[in-house]
């Protein structure tokens, strides 16, 4: 059985992602759920919602503020949790549940709120003494040093990569850094884990985003414009840490939820056949290899893509056309979520000044763990 | 025939030039000290001086390790203990630890080869190691460094025969350090050389040459416990020992490394002994104690750096600030001990991998592991394990990255995917200046504390330059 245009997402809510020193989580998820309703022309939720996936990492937190949050009583509400790819795993489960004929419509809500912690970045762990210093940071620039030796590639080629995402930032309302930057930033700033400066780190933030998702056969009764689901996957990889085969020049994770996707979705050519894609860009090395793994480009040419500005706003394959978690923001569990967010967008032509022209299929993607948690989805017009 | 079998012995490569204490800068071949770094401390240096000891002989037969340190930062909680899971040995090893006194170390080499020859151990491992601290910018700092030295004490292939001993007890308090004191303190320096010093050791010596009947100018070398740079020549003076017979003390280069110092200087004796020498060690602490010993044949060097290798690798700290950072002396916005860190529960399940690093081997396949996994990467095959020591083994390092932010003296901290045997292992990489770090360099493993939280030393491995 195929999950392939099974359901359709016909509403979508996005806060503004930042430091949101005086906004709630409450605050978050309700303006993100009310806009989705709003966009599904859901007019009573209490009757038409009748189930919520949320995505959210950061823990202690509970379902029962979500049902508070909302009013939503007396239905499921589950917490799902997959490192960065939570938001896109809780949509998973929403598509699931709603192609299995359990329900009509459901509520996507992914939320996370970082910036309650009082630190910047990951903590620091003393809970352990073997695999310190863990930070994302660490575990993602451990390719570096193998690709840039065996392809060529540099810093200078990652930073045209958070270039290019502050650029785009800019153009989304709801981003979270408002800047452009130059190549020359992003190598002077201060380094976090080599190769990775400052700028090369998305900018972790608070933030909420929401999609409803309902019967494909359903979606017209909300909007004409609805979008349909035509994959959704996770698959987690080896450890990249311990696996013995692991060869330093991809993260396999995005390699496997790629398969399934595109054999889900019935994708055989993939840089031709997607129009537009929001890509896990947690670090500029994130990106380059994502454009890889996922074989829009072959092994070992980003360098090359990168330079002609193929992944650029009007270039042939738009990647991250918001500003990704680089310049939008990175509240873990609503990332996936933001990004079906743009994606639907895209593909009813509301991205304004960002928007690619005619994307009829739009793939997003997240990548979390060591890395070893991959989720991809795939939408696309009806 | 009992007596020691092998030495190896540890010089952190880290050192303070002298002249940095004063605020100026450091010269090429000026006097400096050696430091502890941060993620060193005596148990971890005492390791390393076991594993330079031991290099490739058998650890099966080891049936006690004694552990000698005045620093060692638990009051209750054994070190030898450590040092043993440490280095893999058998859980039915006798462990004891040796403290209180300068001359620990000296009575923990007097123990072990006592032990077996008493027929008590087949094999004893003794290790001692100290990190001396002086207040800052105090008299006593220049003097005090930090080293570790072991011996392998046994009946087979014995390098150095124990003649005779004889010890004064002498009962005044010269040097001190007390419960929660940081550092040492010391009484009037003219008191503790005159009074103390320097007549103990000679009176400790003429006992001993009175009980053997030996002349003083038997002994090829005098190993010499040196309370300062100059003190140590005033009992030579009184005792007519040749300067040339004199082992070199090493200030300026490691300094008064408390209780492992006189064990080191019979370390570096024995590197430089022929056959039919004959060896004087004295220490002192407490009294003093002076030792005999014949060379029997010479040390296999071969396989450990002991102490002339050491003293080949530097480092030199950047700042003085450094150092203090590295003794833990800098203010901190938290102290580690209001972090829980680790739970003991998990840290004895994962004793095997994180004290020993031992990992295991699929017998179904062969495929290494670390840390022991329950199923099998390679061929799925379900707890079928050998265990597998990384620890004597060397790697290569097959990707990094350097880390700025995890809390050290000097960053950046340089973590690793290092490969050994087959096994990935996600370790930092330590003792190595970044512009160094480079895709297959080869990797050894040395034993390291990985942070303090919790108040306490919590210990691992890193990859070292092999």
């Amino acid at each position: 059985m195929s999950l392939r245009d099974k359901t359709a997402v016909v509403g979508v809510g996005c806060c503004k992602f930042g430091e949101n020193w005086e906004r709630s989580r409450e605050d978050m998820m309700v303006e993100a759920a009310y806009q989705a309703y709003e966009d599904a022309g859901i007019e009573d939720p209490q009757q038409q919602i009748e189930a919520v996936f949320c995505g959210v990492v950061y823990p202690n937190f509970s379902t029962g503020e979500v049902a508070d949050a909302l009013r939503l009583y007396g239905r499921p509400i589950s917490h799902v949790q997959n490192y960065c790819a939570t938001g896109t795993d809780a949509f998973r489960f929403a598509v699931f549940g709603v192609a299995a004929g359990v329900y009509d419509t459901v509520l996507v809500l992914g939320y996370d709120k970082p910036k309650d912690r009082g630190v910047s970045g990951p903590s620091i762990a003393f809970d352990r003494v073997r695999g310190l210093p863990a930070t994302p940071a660490g575990w993602f620039s451990m390719c570096a040093a193998r690709y840039f030796d065996t392809f060529g590639a540099s810093r200078g080629d990652l930073a045209k990569i958070a270039v290019k995402n502050h650029h785009n930032g800019m153009l989304a309302p709801n981003s979270m850094l408002k800047r452009e930057i130059t190549v020359d930033d992003v190598l002077n700033a201060r380094m976090i884990s080599w190769p990775f400066g400052l700028y090369d780190c998305a900018a972790q933030s608070d933030g909420a985003a929401a999609a409803i998702v309902t019967r494909a056969d359903l979606a017209k009764n909300f909007r004409d414009d609805y979008v349909l689901v035509k994959a959704v996957s996770i698959a987690i990889s080896e450890n990249p840490q311990t696996d013995p085969d692991f060869d330093f020049l991809r993260w396999k994770a995005t390699e496997y939820a790629a398969q399934q996707a595109y054999e889900q979705a019935g994708v055989s050519r993939p840089f031709d056949e997607i129009d537009v894609a929001q890509v896990h860009d947690c670090f500029s090395m994130t990106e380059l290899l994502t454009y890889e793994d996922l074989g829009l480009i072959e092994k070992g040419s980003a360098r090359e893509h990168i330079a002609s500005g193929t992944f650029e706003l009007g270039g042939e394959l738009p990647i991250n056309t918001d500003g990704g978690l680089k310049s939008f923001g990175h509240p873990t569990g609503a990332t996936g979520v933001r990004m079906v967010y743009e994606n639907v967008l895209q593909l009813r032509g509301q991205a304004g000044p960002r928007q690619v022209k005619g994307a009829t299929t739009a793939l997003s993607h997240n990548l979390g763990g060591a890395p070893q948690a991959c989720g991809i989805t795939i939408l696309g017009t009806p | 025939m009992t007596g020691i079998t092998a030495c190896g012995a540890y010089i952190p490569m880290t050192r303070l030039p002298l002249s940095l204490i004063q605020g100026r800068a450091a010269k090429d071949g000026g006097p400096e000290k050696a430091v502890a770094f941060y993620d060193e401390d005596p148990v971890t240096m005492a390791v390393a001086a076991a594993v330079d000891c031991l290099a490739d002989r058998d650890r099966a037969g080891i049936d006690a390790v004694y552990f000698a340190s005045t620093t060692y930062p638990m009051r209750e909680k054994q070190a030898a203990v450590v040092v043993a899971k440490a280095l893999d040995l058998r859980r039915d090893v006798e462990t004891a630890d040796f403290t209180g006194s300068l001359r620990s170390g000296t009575d923990a080499i007097k123990a072990g080869i006592r032990a077996v020859a008493a027929g008590a151990a087949r094999s004893a491992l003794v290790a001692v190691g100290d990190c001396r601290m002086g207040s800052p910018r105090g008299a006593l700092e220049r003097n005090l460094g930090d080293a570790a030295v072991a011996f392998l004490v046994g009946n087979d292939g014995v390098v150095a025969t124990l003649d005779g001993s004889a010890a004064i007890a002498n009962e005044m308090q010269d040097l001190w350090r007390s419960d929660g004191d940081d550092f040492t303190h010391s009484w009037e320096d003219r008191f503790v050389v005159q009074e103390g010093y320097v007549p103990l050791m000679v009176e400790a010596v003429r006992a001993l040459l009175q009980k053997s009947g030996a002349a003083i100018a038997d002994y090829a070398k005098c190993a010499l416990y040196a309370h300062d740079a100059r003190s140590h020549a005033t009992v030579a003076r009184k005792l007519e020992i040749g300067e040339d017979r004199i082992e070199d003390t090493l200030f300026g280069r490691v300094g008064n490394c408390g209780a492992a110092f006189a064990p080191l200087l019979l370390c570096a004796a024995l590197e430089g002994a022929k056959a039919g020498d004959k060896i004087l060690l004295a220490g002192y602490g407490d009294g003093a104690e002076a030792f005999s010993f014949s060379c029997a044949a010479p040390l296999d060097r071969s396989s450990s750096l002991g102490v002339a290798g050491h003293l080949q690798r530097k480092r030199p700290l950047r700042s003085y600030e450094s150092y203090l950072r590295s003794r833990g002396f800098d203010k901190k916005e938290w102290d580690a001990g209001t972090n829980p860190g680790l739970s003991a529960t998990i840290r004895l399940r994962e004793r095997d991998a994180d004290v020993a690093l031992v990992g295991a081997a699929c017998a179904a396949c062969g495929q290494v592991h670390f840390p022991k996994p329950r199923v099998c990467y390679k061929c799925h095959a379900r707890d079928q394990w050998q265990p597998y020591r990384l620890s004597d083994k060397t790697g290569r390092v097959l990707g990094y990255t350097f880390d700025y932010f995890f809390p050290t003296p000097e960053p950046p901290t340089v973590m690793t995917i290092s490969e050994v045997d087959g096994c990935r292992v996600h370790i930092q990489l330590a003792d190595v200046p970044p512009d160094q770090v480079k895709l297959e360099l080869p990797v050894r493993f040395a034993f390291r504390k990985i942070h303090d939280a919790g108040g306490k030393p919590n210990y691992f491995w890193k990859a070292v330059p092999a």
